[in-house]
C-alpha cells in the first residue's frame, strides 16, 4: 500500500453508561480519550497508556478492558460502563461507600479503575476470598496504600452489596 | 503517547479479512486483542499504516476437540480459555500455565493467536505449545499450512508467519493416560512476564519414563525444549537423583541470554536448575492418570 491511503473518520454508534452516543472518530482515537475528551467524562484515569496501571479500566460489554488500549472505532455497538455509572457524590455505591470508610484510597488517582475492578469481581463473585481480591486488584497499581486497605474495602463493599440486596 | 495515524478495517467475513490483508500488504498488521500490539503503537514502537481489526471473526472463536487434539481459535480469549473445562481436561499442562498469563483484565481481551504471534519470549503460551508440540495453522490465500511448534518462534517477536498469512488456529495433542505435567514460573508479581519458566511432560510406564518433554520461557530470544535434559529422563526410573541429574543438565547446558533487570544469567540458571526439578517431581506424581 502507498501512504496515499486516505485516512477515513470512522463512525460509531455506541452506549456509555445507558446513554447512546453516535461519533465519528479518528481510527487512532484510544477509548480512553474519547471517554475523557469526546464526552466529557474525566473518572477514567489515563496513567501509563500502555496497559500497565489499570487507572483507565472500564466496562466493556459486562466485563473489565483497558480503555487505552482500545480504538474508540472499535467499540460500534458496544455498551461500555465507567466509573461515573456507580454513584454520585450524594448517592454513592456501596463499593464507592466502602473504599470511603476503610481508607481504600489516598490520592485517588488509581481509584476509578479500582473501583472498576472491584464491581467485576463482586459481580461475578459476591462473597470473594481476601485472595480473590488480592488477585482481582492485581492488574490495578497502587502507590499510596499498600493496598492492605483496598482488600478490606472490597471485603466491606461485599458485605454491603449482600446486606442491601437482602433488603 | 499516542499511535501514530492509521487506516482502520474491519473484516467481517474470514474472505474479506484475506481480501484487505491482500488490499495493504505489509502496510498492515492484524489487531486481535491489542494488549501487546496497542501499547506498542502508544509508544510508536509499532507504526502500522493499515489496522485490520479481527475482533468480528467469530467463526476464529472456539474450543474443540478434534480426534486427538484440542483446537483452539486464534480469536479466543485469554479469560475464555482460562474458565474452559475443556482445557482443563484435555491438556492440564495449558489450563495450568494459564495461572501465570497476565490479570483478569488483559485476560478478557488478549487473545491465545494475538500472544503467540506477538511472540514475546517470555510468555508462558510459546513454551507450553513447544513443550506439547502443538500445531499452528496458518491461513493465506493460498490455503492452509501448519505449521509445528517447534519451528513456528524465530526469535524475540518473530515468528514463521509469512505476509499473506496469518494465525487461524493451534493445534496441540490431547493428553494421553499416563502423562503428567507441570508448569512452574517465577515471576516478579503474579501475573507478570515470567523471570523464568518451564514447562513438563512426563510419559510414564511401570516405573519408567517412556517420553519426557521439558521447554524453557524467558531464557532466551525464543522459548525451546531442553532436549540434553530430557535424554536423561527417557528410558530411565525416574527418581529423585535422576530428576536433579536433569535439573542440572538443563541448568549447565542452557545459555540464558534473555538478560534484564529481573534476572541476570546466573539467576535465571538458578531458576531453572530449581523450577526443572520442582517441575519434573509434580509431573512424575501427577502421570498416574
Amino acid at each position: 500500500m502507498s501512504s496515499v491511503t486516505e485516512i477515513k473518520q470512522v463512525r460509531i454508534s455506541l452506549t456509555v453508561n445507558g446513554e447512546r452516543h453516535e461519533h465519528e472518530v479518528e481510527p487512532r482515537r484510544l477509548l480512553s480519550d474519547f471517554l475523557r475528551e469526546d464526552l466529557g467524562l474525566t473518572g477514567t484515569h489515563v496513567g501509563c497508556e500502555h496497559g500497565v496501571c489499570g487507572t483507565c479500566n472500564i466496562m466493556l460489554d459486562g466485563r473489565t478492558a483497558r480503555a487505552c488500549l482500545l480504538f474508540a472505532a472499535q467499540c460500534d455497538g458496544a455498551e461500555i460502563r465507567t466509573v461515573e455509572s456507580l454513584g454520585t457524590v450524594d448517592k454513592m455505591h456501596p463499593i464507592q461507600e466502602a473504599f470511603w470508610e476503610k481508607h481504600g484510597l489516598q490520592c485517588g488517582f488509581c481509584t476509578p479503575g479500582m473501583l472498576m475492578s472491584a464491581a467485576e469481581l463482586l459481580e461475578r463473585n459476591p462473597e470473594p476470598s481476601s485472595e480473590e481480591i488480592r488477585e482481582a486488584v492485581s492488574s490495578n497499581l497502587c502507590r499510596c496504600t499498600g493496598y492492605q486497605t483496598i482488600v478490606e474495602a472490597v471485603q466491606d463493599a461485599a458485605t454491603r452489596i449482600r446486606e442491601q440486596a437482602n433488603g | 503517547m499516542k499511535p501514530s495515524a492509521f487506516h482502520y478495517e474491519k473484516p467481517s467475513s474470514l474472505d474479506g479479512l484475506l481480501d484487505v490483508m491482500g488490499k495493504h500488504g505489509e502496510a498492515a498488521r492484524i489487531l486481535a486483542g491489542g494488549q501487546s500490539l496497542v501499547p506498542m503503537m502508544n509508544f510508536r514502537l509499532a507504526t502500522p499504516e493499515v489496522l485490520i481489526d479481527i475482533n468480528g471473526l467469530s467463526e476464529l472463536d472456539y474450543i474443540r476437540q478434534d480426534g486427538d487434539s484440542l483446537s483452539i481459535g486464534a480469536l479466543t480469549r485469554h479469560n475464555v480459555i482460562y474458565d474452559s473445562p475443556l482445557v482443563a481436561e484435555l491438556s492440564p499442562l495449558m489450563a495450568e500455565a494459564y495461572k501465570h498469563v497476565a490479570h483478569t483484565t488483559i485476560r478478557n481481551r488478549g487473545t491465545i493467536g494475538g500472544n503467540l504471534s506477538h511472540a514475546d519470549p517470555s510468555s508462558e503460551l510459546p513454551a507450553v505449545c513447544i513443550c506439547l508440540e502443538g500445531h499452528m495453522i496458518l491461513r493465506s490465500k493460498q490455503g492452509t499450512r501448519e505449521v509445528p511448534a517447534g519451528e513456528f518462534f524465530l526469535g524475540a517477536l518473530e515468528t514463521a508467519i509469512q505476509p499473506g498469512e496469518f494465525l487461524a488456529e493451534i493445534k496441540i495433542p490431547v493428553r494421553k493416560p499416563g502423562v503428567g505435567s507441570a508448569f512452574e514460573e517465577v515471576s516478579p508479581r503474579r501475573g507478570d512476564f515470567a523471570t523464568t519458566a518451564v514447562a513438563a511432560t512426563l510419559q510414564i510406564d511401570g516405573g519408567i519414563c517412556q517420553t519426557a518433554r521439558i521447554a524453557h520461557a524467558a531464557v532466551a530470544d525464543r522459548p525451546a525444549r531442553i532436549e540434553s535434559a530430557e535424554a536423561v529422563l527417557e528410558g530411565s526410573a525416574l527418581d529423585k537423583a535422576r530428576i536433579n541429574q536433569a535439573a542440572e543438565i538443563a541448568a549447565s547446558e542452557t545459555e540464558p541470554s534473555l538478560i534484564n533487570y529481573h534476572g541476570d544469567a546466573d539467576y535465571k540458571r538458578d531458576l531453572l536448575r530449581a523450577l526443572t526439578k520442582r517441575a519434573l517431581q509434580r509431573a512424575s506424581e501427577n502421570s498416574v492418570n
